[in-house]
């Protein structure tokens, strides 16, 4: 990978290597990468329309999927009214109370509870700030990291064990669980870098691989008498030390944790690392142009395995946040699909920090808010991964929602510039 | 057939590319379009072969308005192009690229290759092309693909043929070839329009000439206008051609390569046992070809071939072995020869540009955090001293022309105290003017002390600004010549020849018109 190929033969005129390369022009670079960057790089315009995209889609299907909407249709054009009437009542049912469930609601008993919903949200955004974090820096450096699943569980498992399996003072506790969970994350992700920088493995197999062996790992280790709870027989580890645990934010009866406020530092210190610090820069050119930053002298390979370092460890701090600050216990399942959602997160939050907190909290009112709209409004949960899933398949196809939506293509400056020249 | 342009007009957003253009091709007339990268003739081009769509003006083919909705329109109308970069599959044949597109067939709808080669032959006996139908074209040598391209235009009955700076990838002898097809296209009645910026080849074969500056026509010359006269009214100002500069005072040796070579990862030798000095205060250019080794060279040098065995010594310190860091830590400044995939970042500042090699060093790195302030005077200090035109520092690399591009480069790449020096094709698909403030740039470069290594193509370049040339050819360097050797003998030795062999056969065959040595202030013969 970091090989270059060399000119494949000295004969002038072969096409191949010998071919002179387009001066003016921007060269084309690997297409996976272009991809990337084309994600990395679309435009908040294009990020809002395609949530607004999904969510109008959703809507049809939310109709779709109605009895009652299924009943009127019969006689739509008998009586038409009551066709457009039922398909109201539908969405707006659902997506009435999947706020309610996520944001305010207005119609609980207490104050407290009216905005419990909010903090909820919040709680479910942790680990995918998180996660979302970490993959932003990988996307940003080039690396198609797909691994965020594998790091959350060994981040999970590794504080998980340092939190039920020693006696420590509190802050001692706590902290030394949270690095526990950082660290195995960051050598889990660091595999994958390794194997990339050292023998240019494939980035992407290779951690989708790591994710199939970390879920098993968790799995044999919860069959072991070291993480298994004694006396039990299903594949549960004993409960937290209290001392390991992230405290509540706002007493106990909101599950807000600490964990948020440890992520938002996140989102500020990897700011700081990408835009400010000279490991960033390193990181960001090679992810817009490893050739060039190879040429000025960086050690691409090196950047690889830190990039996967960093992105590894929060990652892991995404599994430390379930474990330490929701679960208080170590089970299959512990990380949902906070890996693979983290995917979404970061390109919905084009890979910057603030945006992927946007985009975490934005999933968090989704997964908090659905329970509550399967059950007012008789919606399938499954329709917030449809949501999830059109917009991840609109951020990838910029040019579409710009059609849909006729804006403007952007960069047209720099494409017209490449256009006129030679 | 005559072609016309009337009023052209292309806008993209707020840039005109194409402003008003007219232009008249007659039949059997070999219309050349000169200027400067970004003039906009590549522009017009696209607009005639029916990529763009103009926003005014009409295109009359025989006095009739056609329009073109893509290139396929064009063809129909008989209209060819030869694109600067061959539109060839490398692992079909001759045959089966000149089908392709519109592949004869028999009953049932099989492909009917042998119509296709009766084809290829017809048109490459006629001409004197002499093109095997058969051949692959990864087996083929750059002239004879081009040569391929040609015959794809004409099997689909060219009468117009747009060649795209054709002689951009040829050897000077496959140049020679290229003209004489093109004198013989013009006695069968093809017109042909020529797109280039290189002036000698411009007088050699043309029968008219468009001069196009940004996007406007600014006038029209005949062949016998002089390189001077056709480059200024081109840039639009008065040029100097050539580089001015004192003799070189070189210094003790400062570059030992010995033995130096590279094994490619198919295992032939690209480079093979490469040894020669460099000295203080003197450039030496290596020519060559495409592709024979050169690329490898230099970058065996910057440590970026781990495969490289022999020896790099600058001034007593051994480079082979080390990472590029190292290297260039050493005191080797390096502008690779493609400035937009190893030079420059597009989505990068200008300003983050400039410290691609230096931003984790100090002035600009205070412990483990950039100084944003040193990074910006630094930017405004070199984007003065090296004339970069840019809005801001914080315009984009892909916001800038090829030229700033390079500028860029050679800002970052001298803004170092150096020893040794490369530079990769600093030239390619550079306009006049800023050819001439990159020439003067490495020039001041020797001047300072420094080695300097030119590699590039363009045996111009490597005339003006050689004080001694190592040609190289197949992987090793076949001879070292002084500075003053005429370009009959480069170009031989180019081709293979070594020296005392090009000597005699370029004693043979006097001075080619569109060859000619360009001994200061004689007029070229033009036939």
């Amino acid at each position: 990978m970091t090989d270059r190929q060399p000119g494949t033969s000295t004969a002038p005129g072969t096409t191949k290597g010998s071919e002179p390369r387009d001066p003016s022009g921007t060269a084309e670079p690997n297409r996976g990468r272009t991809l990337l960057r084309d994600i990395a790089e679309s435009t908040g315009a294009v990020v809002t329309l395609a949530v607004l995209a999904a969510l109008a889609l959703a809507a049809v299907l939310i109709a779709a999927a109605n009895p009652e909407v299924q009943r009127t249709a019969s006689y739509v054009f008998a009586r038409p009214s009551d066709f457009l009437t039922a398909v109201w009542e539908a969405v707006w049912s659902a997506y009435s109370s999947l706020f309610r469930g996520a944001v305010f609601d207005p119609q609980a008993s207490t104050t407290e509870r009216m905005f419990r919903p909010l903090t909820e949200t919040l709680t479910a955004s942790v680990p995918l700030i998180f996660a979302g974090l970490g993959l932003g820096i990988g996307f940003r450096s080039g690396l198609f990291n797909i691994g965020a699943q594998g790091q959350v569980v060994l981040g999970a498992v590794v504080s998980a064990y340092v939190g039920f399996a020693f006696q420590l003072p509190a802050l001692l506790h706590v902290t030394l669980a949270v690095l526990g969970g950082l660290m195995a994350g960051a050598l889990w992700a660091g595999i994958a870098g390794a194997l990339k920088a050292r023998f240019g493995a494939n980035e992407v197999i290779v951690t989708i691989m790591l994710n199939s062996i970390a879920v098993l790992l968790m799995s044999y280790l919860l069959s072991t008498t070291a993480f298994k709870r004694p006396g039990s027989n299903n594949p549960i580890s004993p409960m937290l030390d209290e001392s390991a645990m992230f405290v509540p934010l706002l007493g106990d009866s909101f599950r807000l944790h600490a964990g948020w406020l440890l992520a938002l530092a996140a989102a500020v210190g990897t700011w700081w690392l990408m835009e400010r610090s000279t490991w960033g820069f390193k990181f960001r050119a090679v992810g817009a142009n490893a050739d060039a930053a190879r040429t000025a002298g960086t050690s691409v390979r090196a950047v690889y395995v830190w990039v996967m370092l960093v992105a590894g460890g929060l990652a892991g701090l995404g599994g430390v946040s379930q474990v330490l600050g929701t679960e208080g216990v170590l089970q299959e399942g512990v990380a949902g699909s906070i890996g693979f959602d983290a995917i979404t997160v970061a390109l919905l939050g084009r890979s910057r920090p603030l945006g992927t907190v946007l985009a975490a909290t934005l999933f968090g009112a989704l997964r908090a808010g659905s329970p509550l709209m399967q059950t007012v409004s008789g919606t399938p949960i499954d329709i917030v991964l449809v949501v999830q899933a059109v917009i991840v398949l609109l951020i990838a196809a910029p040019p579409l929602v710009r059609s849909m939506f006729r804006l403007p293509a952007p960069g047209s400056g720099s494409r017209l510039a490449k256009e006129v020249a030679a | 057939m005559k072609l016309e342009l009337r009023g052209i007009t292309k806008i993209f957003g707020s840039l005109v590319a194409n402003d008003h253009i007219d232009l008249v091709v007659e039949e059997g007339e070999i219309h050349a379009l000169l200027g400067e990268n970004g003039a906009g003739k590549s522009t017009l081009m696209n607009v005639l072969y029916g990529f763009y769509d103009p926003d005014d003006g009409e295109i009359l083919v025989d006095d009739v308005p056609r329009t073109f909705t893509g290139p396929g329109d064009a063809m129909a109308a008989g209209i060819g192009m030869v694109h600067q970069h061959f539109m060839l599959v490398p692992v079909f044949t001759v045959a089966e690229n000149v089908a392709l597109g519109h592949e004869p067939v028999k009953g049932g709808g099989i492909l009917d290759l042998k119509v296709a080669r009766a084809r290829v032959r017809e048109i490459s006996e006629r001409f004197g092309f002499d093109i095997d139908p058969d051949a692959l074209i990864e087996d083929l040598p750059v002239g004879a693909q081009q040569r391929v391209e040609i015959i794809k235009a004409l099997s689909r009955d060219a009468q117009v043929l747009i060649l795209d700076e054709p002689t951009a990838v040829l050897t000077p002898q496959e140049t020679d070839e290229l003209i004489e097809i093109m004198r013989e296209l013009r006695a069968a009645g093809t017109s042909i329009v020529f797109i280039t910026h290189k002036l000698r080849e411009v007088r050699a074969v043309a029968d008219r000439i468009t001069v196009i500056r940004r996007g406007k026509v600014v006038g029209t010359a005949s062949p016998q206008s002089s390189e001077k006269e056709l480059a200024s009214a081109m840039v639009g100002r008065s040029v100097s051609l050539g580089v001015e500069k004192a003799p070189a005072k070189p210094s003790d040796v400062r570059l030992q390569v010995r033995d130096l070579a590279v094994t490619n990862a198919a295992g032939a030798k690209a480079l093979d046992s490469v040894s020669f000095d460099v000295a203080g205060g003197e450039i030496l250019a290596i020519a060559g070809v495409q592709g024979n080794g050169q690329t490898e060279l230099a970058e065996a040098i910057l440590g970026m071939q781990p495969r490289a065995t022999g020896s790099v010594r600058l001034g007593g310190t051994e480079l082979v072995g080390r990472s590029i860091r190292q290297v260039l830590d050493a005191g080797v400044g390096f502008v690779p020869e493609d400035r937009s995939k190893d030079g420059i970042i597009a989505s990068f500042s200008i300003e983050e540009n400039l410290i691609l090699d230096l931003h984790d060093r100090a002035p600009f790195a205070k412990g483990p955090m950039i100084d944003r302030r040193v990074v910006a005077e630094n930017a405004e200090r070199q984007i003065e001293q090296f004339d970069v035109r840019a809005r801001s520092a914080q315009d984009l690399g892909s916001q800038l022309s090829g030229g700033n591009q390079q500028k860029l480069v050679l800002a970052r790449e001298m803004s170092r105290p150096l020893e040794l020096f490369i530079a990769s094709q600093p030239t390619r698909g550079l306009d006049v003017g800023s050819i001439e403030f990159v020439h003067k740039r490495i020039v001041a470069e020797r001047d300072a002390g420094t080695a300097v290594i030119i590699v590039s193509t363009e045996l111009d370049e490597v005339l003006d600004l050689a004080d001694r040339i190592a040609v190289m050819y197949r992987g090793q360097i076949i001879g070292v010549v002084p500075a003053g050797t005429s370009r009959d003998v480069l170009g031989l030795m180019m081709a293979g020849l070594p020296l005392a062999a090009a000597q005699t056969e370029a004693a043979k065959h006097p001075t080619h018109p569109a060859d000619a040595g360009r001994p200061a202030g004689t007029p070229e013969v033009l036939s």
